[in-house]
Formats: structure tokens, sequence, C-alpha cells
């Protein structure tokens, strides 16, 4: 097994005080640090070959374009695409879904036509439907959650109808840590000839991911979460939807021929890339996959399972401590402690070096489905370690007892 | 190890303050009401502000929050309640002005006349709480020019 300390020395940022104590950095979630390799892979591009891509013959464009193109092989192998014309890069999720609601979408969709959500999800994979549902008359339907974070498949079976043309789930719940049977929800969706979209902004970090087992027709994820550079994405879509969708932003790169009326479009995947590509972001995170692949995503997803066990172990050995989710569950926490509110919490945390999230982590009708206003998060990644965890429940019992005097 | 610098943060008039709020209710009969919030933390506030003949008859607020957004609801109702509608939006620029760590030597006030709020003062140095302290006062603001 790879050793996960020298895996943590890669990453140059976690070596550092905050107010005054070592960095403790449990917010891999919101995004995640980056290993020297991703850096340098990054910094090298602009040193030595910054060029525009697929265009002009000189030498550093033909570098770049195969620094940004090698870029997309890889991509294809880590989650197990069939082809490169299946791998779009955007953004990042929200992006991505956002041009799946806004292509697709459009197309599929009219009154009487339901989209299937769970209540579980992030802003991004509920308001790009929101607006799609109120510009053609489709109408929403939520599968509820069950009192432990999970949702039932009964109610997926209940929910998905003829009139269901699009189900968007999350793989893995940026708040819960549930991860969703996304194979399961798959085979209904497509017994009504429905299509899944699925948001794996939480899973493609932490686990291994196979698109074409899962079989899902369009799968989101950022490279900022990943090991990679912030501002890309990835948008995966099987080859026969996405041949037949209409592209979303027009104007250079994307073109076939342009006459004055009319243009026509390139083949896939470029049909989707409109403008100058994130050309140091592909590259960027071209090298985060290798330095994923290196570790193992095996590993990686056993490194996570034992830590985020050990933390839930630890943290509920602290009087007045609410944890929300599942006991099966990706790398991280949201919980509650006692009437601390949880700013003041991840205030107090921070003075201790440590960095949690505090909020409703961008997904409101979650915390209204938990009664809660808001909650604190620690997300664990490849490079935490168990002393991270004894040092936050080590913090979390100075907080509660700082604010159990003042209060 | 210990909390020593949250000290400046978190004092004790303050914790007063969250623990047993000042003007917490609904007001009976006309009144504006402001509802804001704070879209990244979720910090909420329902502000409600009787204004009649250029003073601030009177002030309530419901919400929720975290212990400054509330304290500093509840201080904001209290010094403002009774005074000229213009003072208060004076106070209001000072509050900001506090916050942002600005000179005060140009405003027509001392701290000491503004009471429990200059125990906010520490908040300016946490800039990650800044928006938590001036919701209620952003609060006022619009509910005074929803007046006009
Ligand atoms: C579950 C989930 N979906 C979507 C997103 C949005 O990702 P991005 O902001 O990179 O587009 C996030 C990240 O915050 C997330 O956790």
């Amino acid at each position: 097994m790879t050793n996960m300390e020298s895996v943590r020395k890669q990453f140059p940022i976690l070596n550092q005080e905050v107010n005054g104590h070592p960095l403790v950095y449990l917010d891999s979630s919101a995004t995640s640090q980056k290993p020297s390799s991703v850096i340098d892979a990054v910094s090298d591009y602009y040193k030595q070959y910054n060029s525009n891509v697929h265009r002009g013959v000189h030498t550093l464009g033909t570098y770049a374009t195969e620094g940004y193109e090698g870029a997309r092989e890889k991509v294809k192998d880590f989650i197990n695409a069939s082809s490169i014309k299946e791998v779009i890069f955007t953004r990042g999720t929200t992006t991505a879904i956002n041009t799946v609601a806004s292509s697709y979408g459009r197309d599929h969709l009219q009154s009487g036509d339901e989209i299937v959500l769970t209540k579980m999800e992030h802003h991004s994979n509920i308001i790009p439907w929101q607006q799609i549902a109120k510009a053609t008359g489709a109408e929403l339907k939520y599968i509820p959650l069950q009192e432990d974070g999970t949702i039932l498949i009964e109610d997926v079976e209940k929910l998905v109808t003829e009139r269901t043309k699009i189900v968007a789930m999350t793989h893995v719940s940026n708040v819960l840590g549930t991860i969703n049977p996304i194979k399961e929800v798959a085979k209904i969706a497509h017994k009504q000839n429905a299509v899944i979209v699925v948001d794996g902004a939480q899973s493609v970090p932490h686990m291994r991911v196979d698109v074409q087992d899962l079989d899902a027709d369009f799968y989101a994820f950022s490279a900022h979460k990943m090991c990679g550079p912030t501002g890309i994405g990835v948008l995966y879509g099987k080859k026969s939807l996405l041949e037949k969708m209409e592209p979303v932003e027009f104007g250079g790169e994307m073109i076939d021929f342009v006459n004055l009326h009319d243009s026509t479009w390139k083949e896939l995947p470029w049909k989707f890339e409109g403008g100058t590509p994130i050309i140091a972001g592909a590259i960027g995170l071209g090298k985060a996959i290798d330095f994923l692949n290196e570790v193992g995503m095996d590993n990686v997803e056993a490194h996570e399972s034992e830590l985020v066990s050990y933390a839930m172990e630890q943290m509920n050995t602290i009087d007045g401590m609410t944890i929300y989710g599942p006991k099966k569950r990706a790398g991280l926490v949201t919980f509650n402690l006692d009437d601390v509110h949880p700013h003041d919490g991840a205030t107090a945390l921070d003075s201790l070096g440590i960095a949690v999230r505090a909020g409703h982590h961008c997904a409101q009708p979650l915390m209204r489905e938990l009664q809660v206003a808001a909650t604190a998060r620690a997300s664990f990644y490849l490079y935490n370690n168990k002393q991270d965890v004894d040092l936050l429940v080590d913090g979390l019992k100075k907080t509660k007892e700082y604010f159990g005097d003042v209060f | 190890m210990s909390f020593n610098n949250l000290d400046t943060l978190y004092r004790q008039v303050i914790m007063d303050h969250y623990k047993t709020p000042r003007n917490r209710g609904k007001l009976e009969g006309d009144h504006i009401t402001v509802e804001m919030n704070n879209p990244t933390c979720g910090d909420r506030i329902d502000l409600q502000l009787k204004l009649d003949d250029g003073i601030v008859q009177d002030a309530k607020f419901e919400g929720e929050g975290c212990s400054i957004s509330m304290a500093s609801a509840s201080m904001m109702t209290q010094v403002v309640v009774g005074k000229p509608i213009e003072e208060a939006l004076k106070i209001s620029k000072m509050f900001s002005d506090m916050m942002l760590g600005n000179e005060l030597e140009d405003h027509d006030y001392d701290l000491e006349d503004l009471g429990d709020i200059q125990a906010l003062q520490g908040v300016s140095k946490f800039p990650a709480r800044i928006k938590c302290a001036t919701l209620a006062w952003k609060a006022m603001e619009q509910g005074v020019e929803k007046n006009d």
C-alpha cells in the first residue's frame, strides 16, 4: 500500500502555520489542495510552451495542443469513457450540468414532462433544472430522504414514470456523504426511456468511477476538487446523445464552416468547446489524474474510509454532538455541536489553525430538510491523517468548553 | 493552548445580547418589514421598523444566525430606537467604518456614545465575520429607504 505520509509531503501548502498553529485542512470538499506536480505542470506550460491550441502550425502550438488533448485522453481512461469524443472540457461541474440542461433539456422537455431530483442536491444540480422547467413547462419531482440521509430504490421506482425525461442525481452528497446507488437508478431511468445526469463533483475525486459500468448518460465533475486547478471540469456524455445535441456556446474553435448566414460545427467533443479553451487547466487536470493514479483510487478510498470512521467514532464521544447522514459514507462529516452556531464554531477552530466549512454548503433545500439553518463540515482527502482528526476533536472539545463558559 | 485571541471577538456583552436579545419579537400595528439574509452562510434577519415623524419609534427583529449577527441586531435596535432617522443612518455609517477598521474621528459620535456596540469592534479583526455583524444594519438602512 502507498505510504500516505509521503503523499502528504507532496502538498506544499499543508506545511505552514495558520494563526500560530500547524494548518489542519479539513475543507477538501469545497476545494482540494494541489500537489507540487500539478502546480509545476501549470507553471511549466506558461514558462515553456504557452500557445493557443488547434491553430497555426508553429512548434509551441503543437506542444500546447498535445498537452491539452493528452489531458482529454487521461480523463477518458480515468472514468472509462469509450472515446475522447465523450469528454468535454467545461469550467466545472456547474457549467457541465448547465450545458446538459440548456442543450439536451431544452430540446427534450415539454409541458407535462418531469425531471426527477433528490432532496440532497447541491444548488448547481437544482437551479439549472428549475430554470429549464420554467422555460419548457416541465415539472420537478423530488425523491425524499430517509431519516439517515439515504434514498430508497422503491421511491425512485415510484417517482420515475413514463413522464420522466431526466433524472438528475448526485453520486455522493457534499453534506451527508451519502453514496447514491447510481447504477440501479440508471436502470430504472432507462426503463422509462429517461436519461440520468450524475453530479460527480464529490465522487470522482474520492473513488473509482466507471461511467460505462454505471451506464450514466451524463456525468459532471470539477478538477479543483481532485488535486487539479480551478476553472476546469468535465462533462462526460454518451456519444449517441452528444451527437444529437446543439452546442450552447458559439464562436471560435467550435466551428467547421462559417458562412454569412449559417455555420456548421466541428465534430465531438470540440463542438461544445467554443472559444480558446482552458489549456493550462486541462494540463493541470491531466497531471492531477497522473498523481491520483500513482496513489491508486482504491487506496484513496480506503484511506478516507478509515479516516472518516475514526472521525465519527471520536466525534461521537463529545457530548452534544449531532452528526448528519448515514453510517456508510464518503469522507466527510457534517455536524452541529450543542448550541454553538457553526460560524462561531468554525471561527474558534480557525483560531487553532483548523479549516472547516460552516454554512448551508450550497444545499439550502437539504438544510431545511434537516431543519437546521447551518451546519459545520469537516471533509477529508488523501493527505489528511489521524492526527488531523485528533486535532479536530481536541479543537471541538475546547470550542465547546469556550462557548459553554461564555454562553 | 487556549483561545486568547478569540476573546477580542466574543466579548461578554456580545454573548449577553446573543443569549438574551433585546427587542426580539414582532411589532404590532403599522410598520416596515425588511427580510435580509447572508446567502453565503444562511444568517437571516427579519427586521421591523416603525418610522414616524422622522424618528425611529420602535424596532424589533426575528431571525437566526451566529452570535455575532444576532448580537449585532439586538444592539442595533437598542441604539436606534428613539433616535431621529438621520442619526440612525449616521451611526450605521460609523458602524460600517468601524467594521472596516477605518478611523472614526470624523464621525459625530464617540464610541462611548454607542453603548454596547463598542464591543463589536473586535469583529474587524476577523474579516470572515464582518458580514455577520453588518447584516442587521444593512436591513435597517434598507427599511429607511423603503420608507422614503
Ligand atoms: C455535490 C456538488 N455538486 C456540484 C458542485 C459544484 O462544483 P463547481 O463549483 O466546481 O462547479 C459541488 C461543489 O461545491 C458539489 O459539492
